[in-house]
């Protein structure tokens, strides 16, 4: 990156957050008329949801009864309430009592954002009927009550007054206790929304479900209940990662079958492996098309060493001599790829790596015996990876402890948590540290980081290293999880995550260089094509239009790096000049 | 002011150092002596080849023939191993890591003068966490010493220009160098800010580091510097004490234009320092 591309940055970055929104609303209606058509918008849209929107149990969820909402009713029924919650907490002149801390900045883009998340659920709802059922003929008077009433409530909400952003109020002082309980709500309601986000059993219903939750997210930031919640869980750290690791344990708890349970340790795997790019990428800032080769050489060590019949070398060693070796495995696999290619600057760093990952799938799939030594069994790969036993805990059936009942998946599920743990604890000590600092320094300015006494090289193949290590150890559990290694799990892009292209996506997705950011994007990059069944062909167009919006609306990811964050700590200045290093750098990378 | 400080041991000598880009020699056979103790100015007019000296000096550059040696020691033309033998530098073109936080910068200067790697990172033991805390310290005083205390948190692209340059100095100055290399430290800085700069550079020397300063602008070079060398069109034209330097023939008719008696009156510092702003334009691309 060049000292150009911050500039471009600082520009958009403060562009859109920091302008503050004055002059006339959208549609012009005196304040208080406006937020009464918002509440009875809303109350109307919230009733709308007691009546039957269809007349056939053919849309699922039921939408047909009279006085018990069903399906996506019960997005919409959500999301009105939410807006009406809004309206009164940010009611004039100083909102209802009891309600201001659901919107300490006392602005009314909270409300308008529920407004269009409810709209937006409601409309899409149906649309959805009259797409499967052929028409809006299919729709019963409570549908096109439901579609009016979320519109007048989003007139009401263009209508509300724009205020001034401006620095938040000091919350009250809780009790310390009281912020704790505070911390471990927020966590079960999480738990809650994710529950039924992974548990939502047809594509419509997940569709709302993500139109829903992300319009309500970007509502409590616009309100301010987020900022007040970010310092909460700033002041409480380690109660806040005890909760999150909580939360965590707790989840396999809530799920009656392995359905779902297969779908998240998938998405911990995904997630893991994705933090570990994150070193690479967030962190050094390389280019690292080819990641996903690592996490195949991690499975594929621990898929030969498992003591599967499939397995050419018939020996099985134990779970934590199968974790070592693979990760060595993966770390020596890292040195030989890097050494060489460290020494190339961008985009030639990209396409070496890209060619490297794809060196590794081909190899794999040709030490078959025939066409190279025997050693991976070719195309057909390695299968019948039995199931783990550690200390005599055997992951391949039920447990039960008192009424709770843990499915093999998850055993897997806690087993991959721990990793999952491990490497994000490896992340933020690596990342707050002298070498941590050294990586920001070379990916923010190579040539000024050699200045400053940094040996560019061997930083970089410590990153290059270490993220592989990473990507091996989550790789030895994928293979005991997937019971088969094949050689088509490990391209650079496909429909099914984890690959090389979607590893890279879920990071920039979810914001380069923070641990939180890549855990969710690589949740939502999982469940997306999971649950959208119907797009299959169209999935890699999605996901290309989708993170061309992201890079037009909010290039530094959906979790902002807290170094970002900082960007708003004074009015921002010219930076002073741009780079005149072109010079140094062609001569420096000949050299 | 200026004293003669001919007795003190070399902290850098330069022999011969030629670099050539293609068919374009940029700097030729130039020898230069920095002596413990000294401030020496590098003057010359545009594209006589300073900065690329000073890449030849710290490694940026591998120089096409000579050495440079450094406190006795011949110096390996890799940047990183020039720090760590005591070089430190700014950047004409200041270039600090604009997403980190001015703290942050600091201690990244700190890199060579600590030792904690990977492994003590992750197991954080009490050795990592003293050391960290050194740095941190260190780091602070430099701050202080530098007058951004206040700004310690703030992102280093969202300071303003004139402290953006001092934050370069902060930097080098983090790892304990025995000479810094500055590269035009005032260039596009106001009259008050370029005062403070030549109060702050006159510090770093009385603690004890040499510096090896570019400048445009003459007032600061007669102000501070020992001794001062031109060069034009990568030739060392003179050498010598300001006084001797400014009255040379030919510095006058390849640089300085109007002839100087004694300090430079106002009219003549303003039209300096015109050239010297229209110079930084024109650098600054
Ligand atoms: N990497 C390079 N490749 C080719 N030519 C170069 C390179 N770097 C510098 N030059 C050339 O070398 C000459 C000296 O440039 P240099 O930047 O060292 O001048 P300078 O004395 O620092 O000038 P200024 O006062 O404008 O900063 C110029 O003609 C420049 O174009
Ligand atoms: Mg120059």
């Amino acid at each position: 990156m060049t000292p150009q591309h911050h500039r471009i940055d600082a520009g958009t970055g403060t562009g859109h957050r920091a302008v503050p929104r004055l002059g006339l609303p959208l549609i012009p209606l005196p304040a208080t008329t406006a937020q009464i058509l918002t509440a009875c918008g809303a109350l109307l849209t919230l009733l709308s949801t007691f009546l039957p929107w269809t007349w056939t149990r053919a849309f699922p969820g039921n939408l047909t009864v009279t006085g018990y909402p069903g399906g996506l009713q019960i997005l919409t029924l959500t999301g009105a309430a939410l807006t009406l919650t809004q309206v009164l907490a940010t009611a004039a002149p100083t909102g209802l009592p009891g309600l201001r801390w659901l919107n300490p900045s006392g602005r009314h883009t909270a409300t308008l954002l529920l407004a269009a998340g409810t709209l937006a659920t409601t409309w899409y709802t149906l649309i959805a009927i009259a797409a499967r059922l052929g028409g809006l003929v299919n729709l019963e008077p409570g549908g096109y009550l439901a579609g009016a009433a979320a519109l007048t409530t989003l007139t009401g909400a263009l209508a509300l007054p724009h205020t001034p952003a401006r620095p938040l109020p000091p919350a009250r002082a809780l009790p310390a206790w009281a912020e704790i309980a505070v911390i471990a709500a927020v966590f079960g309601l999480a738990l809650r929304v994710l529950t039924y986000g992974i548990g939502t059993a047809y594509g419509e219903l997940f569709t709302g479900f993500l139109l829903l939750t992300g319009f309500t997210t970007a509502a409590l930031f616009a309100g301010g209940l987020g900022a007040r919640l970010t310092t909460l869980t700033h002041r409480h750290r380690r109660v806040t990662l005890t909760a999150a690791l909580v939360t965590a344990v707790l989840f396999p708890l809530t799920q009656d079958t392995d359905e779902y349970t297969l779908i998240i340790v998938n998405i911990l795997i995904f997630a893991t492996v994705a933090l570990g790019l994150n070193v690479v990428v967030g962190l050094a800032g390389l280019l690292d098309l080819g990641y996903v080769a690592f996490l195949g050489v991690g499975a594929y060590t621990a898929a030969l060493v498992s003591g599967s019949t499939a397995s050419t070398l018939h020996i099985h060693f134990p779970f934590w001599a199968a974790v070592l070796t693979g990760a060595a495995a993966s770390l020596v696999f890292g040195v030989v790829i890097g050494a060489p290619t460290l020494r190339l600057r961008g985009d030639y760093l990209a396409i070496v790596t890209l060619g490297f990952g794809e060196i590794f799938r081909i190899t794999v799939g040709n030490l078959n015996g025939e066409s190279g030594p025997s050693l991976t069994n070719g195309p057909n790969g390695i299968p019948n990876i039995p199931d783990l036993v550690i200390l005599g805990y055997d992951f391949g059936t039920k447990h039960s402890l008192g009424s709770l009942t843990l499915t093999p998946f998850a055993n897997y599920y806690l087993l991959m948590l721990f990793f999952t743990a491990l490497v994000v604890l490896v992340f933020s000590r690596a990342g707050n540290s002298r070498i941590g600092r050294a990586w920001v320094a070379i990916r923010e300015d190579e040539t000024a980081a050699t200045a400053m006494g940094i040996n560019g090289f061997r930083l970089k193949l410590i990153a290059f290293a270490l993220g592989a290590t990473l990507a091996g150890l989550a790789g030895t559990v994928q293979a005991h999880v997937a019971y088969t290694v094949v050689p088509e799990q490990y391209v650079f892009a496909g429909p099914v995550p984890p690959n090389s292209a979607f590893l890279l996506a879920a990071v920039i997705l979810g914001g380069m260089g923070t641990i939180t950011g890549p855990l969710l994007g690589a949740a939502l990059l999982y469940l997306i094509p999971a649950k959208l069944q119907f797009l299959q062909d169209y999935q890699l167009l999605a996901f290309g239009l989708a993170l061309i919006l992201l890079m037009r609306f909010r290039p530094e990811g959906i979790i902002p790096n807290r170094r970002r964050q900082l960007e708003f700590h004074e009015a921002s200045t010219d930076p002073g000049p741009g780079a005149d290093g072109n010079g140094i750098r062609l001569t420096k990378a000949e050299a | 002011m200026t004293t003669t400080t001919a007795t003190t041991a070399p902290v850098l000598t330069a022999t011969g150092v030629t670099m050539r880009f293609g068919g374009l020699t940029a700097v030729r056979a130039v020898d230069l002596t920095v002596r413990e103790g000294q401030i020496v100015g590098l003057i010359g007019p545009n594209g006589a080849g300073k900065t690329t000296f000073f890449n030849c000096l710290t490694g940026l550059y591998t120089p096409t023939e000579g050495t440079v040696t450094f406190r006795d020691t011949v110096l390996p033309p890799k940047p990183h191993l020039v720090t760590q033998a005591g070089i430190a530098r700014t950047f004409q073109n200041i270039r600090l890591f604009a997403n980190m936080t001015v703290l942050e910068n600091v201690l990244v200067g700190r890199h060579t003068r600590t030792k904690e790697g990977l492994l003590s990172a992750l197991l954080r033991g009490p050795a990592f966490r003293r050391a960290e805390k050194a740095s941190e310290d260190r780091a602070t005083e430099l701050l202080a010493f530098t007058g951004l205390a206040a700004k310690r948190d703030h992102l280093a692209r969202n300071l303003p220009y004139g402290e953006q340059r001092r934050l370069e100095i902060a930097r080098a100055l983090a790892s304990d160098p025995g000479l810094l290399l500055l590269d035009e430290p005032t260039a596009g800085m106001n009259p008050q800010e370029t005062r403070d700069t030549e109060g702050l550079v006159l510090a770093i020397r009385d603690q004890g580091t040499a510096v090896l300063v570019i400048e445009h602008d003459m007032r600061f070079i007669f102000n501070l510097c020992d001794h001062v060398a031109v060069l034009v069109q990568g030739e060392k034209l003179v050498e010598g004490t300001p006084e001797t330097v400014q009255r040379d023939e030919r510095v006058i008719a390849a640089y300085l234009g109007t002839p100087f008696d004694g300090a430079p009156g106002e009219a003549e510092a303003a039209e300096v320092q015109a050239a010297e702003a229209h110079a930084a334009e024109e650098t600054d691309r």
